[in-house]
């Protein structure tokens, strides 16, 4: 049994934890290695899905990057109440790069 | 080319000729699987444009009710009323074979099956923009569920189609020109060899027949006889 767990800064994610999901709190301003540490930590325990916020994601790009061969956990950028930076679509934009070669899904919103 | 290092023998070139026939149908068949995996990739990260954008959406607005509702209530009652959450929602997973690639798959359980029970506070000291910002956040949940599948496949796929599409690659301009390479090396090397055994054979029956029938002595005396009959 799989549980769900939530990271960001405390205003955007604390809704989270009405609907059930585990909310883990990270101090603003983030500090990348705490919450690196934090992250690494969760993915050992039995959360398959993880949501990260934006503005978390842009500070943990790399540690994130690293669980993306991996079949469990799945982590995967929401916006927060900062508002959206991007960083979700940025990922999947990461994905459509790797596997073709170059955007083709994305590209239209780049000439926008 | 890499023919500096291989036995111009006769069962290399048995032994190549089947490695370069494996290589050749392993070749024809990752090329399939990349062509299938590429398509389906294509498939899913247009659903995962589709789904992020929705989810992306949803959590803003729901965001704005939240703000709303903090708006109106002290940060004490708010976390008061998070504080003992109702419900849980757990997990399963399955693991369902897109082509190969482990593609995880969600089903969610909730604790209590009560829709209500996202409510964990009392409605009489929280206002009610609360209510609707939880409800809001609990519409799409499923949607969010649906986003992390969706976006983890996208994620394991494209790390399959990258290392096919090396392994096609390696294949196509490595490993088979290698072998034909060395293939037509080892050939050529071998004829070279009949045609000078050959040769060889040739030139030994010569001279085994000059020995035996003194053919060259016999045409010298005959040369000289027939000089000596013009001469008188």
């Amino acid at each position: 049994m799989y549980k769900i767990a939530v990271m960001g800064d405390y205003d955007s994610i604390y809704g989270f934890a009405a609907l059930g999901l585990d909310i883990v709190p990270v101090a603003e301003p983030f500090d990348p290695e705490a919450a690196g540490r934090k992250l690494r930590e969760m993915a050992g325990k039995d959360y398959a899905v993880i949501y990260i916020t934006e503005s978390l994601a842009a500070v943990l790009e790399e540690e994130i990057d690293s669980y993306r061969m991996e079949k469990l956990p799945a982590i995967i950028p929401i916006p927060g109440v900062s508002g959206n930076n991007g960083m979700g679509i940025k990922m999947v934009k990461k994905s459509v790069e790797q596997a073709v070669g170059t955007d083709i899904v994305f590209q239209d919103k780049n000439r926008r | 080319m890499a023919a500096a290092h291989v036995n111009p023998t006769r069962m290399e070139l048995t032994q190549l000729k089947r490695k370069l026939g494996t290589a050749m149908r392993g070749h024809k068949l990752l090329k399939d699987k990349r062509d299938e995996l590429m398509r389906q990739f294509l498939d899913l990260v247009r659903e995962n444009k589709v789904l992020r954008e929705r989810v992306e959406q949803g959590i803003q607005s729901a965001n704005k009710n939240f703000v709303l509702a903090r708006a109106v209530m002290s940060d004490e009652t708010l976390k008061t009323a998070f504080l003992a959450p109702k419900q849980e929602v757990f997990l399963e997973t399955d693991v369902k074979n897109v082509m190969s690639v482990e593609i995880p798959q969600f089903h969610y359980k909730t604790r209590t099956s009560d829709a209500n029970d996202i409510y964990s506070y009392g409605f009489a000291f929280t206002s009610a923009d609360l209510d609707d910002a939880v409800k809001s956040l609990a519409d799409i949940l499923p949607d969010m569920l649906k986003l992390a599948e969706c976006e983890k496949a996208c994620q394991m796929m494209a790390t399959e189609i990258e290392k096919t599409r090396r392994r096609v690659n390696a294949l196509e301009h490595v490993m088979i020109p290698e072998m034909q390479e060395n293939i037509r090396y080892i050939t050529m090397k071998l004829d070279e060899n009949e045609r000078s055994t050959q040769v060889r054979l040739m030139k030994v029956k010569d001279m085994m027949l000059e020995q035996t029938h003194h053919y060259s002595s016999r045409y010298d005396r005959q040369a000289a006889r027939d000089e000596a009959v013009q001469e008188s």
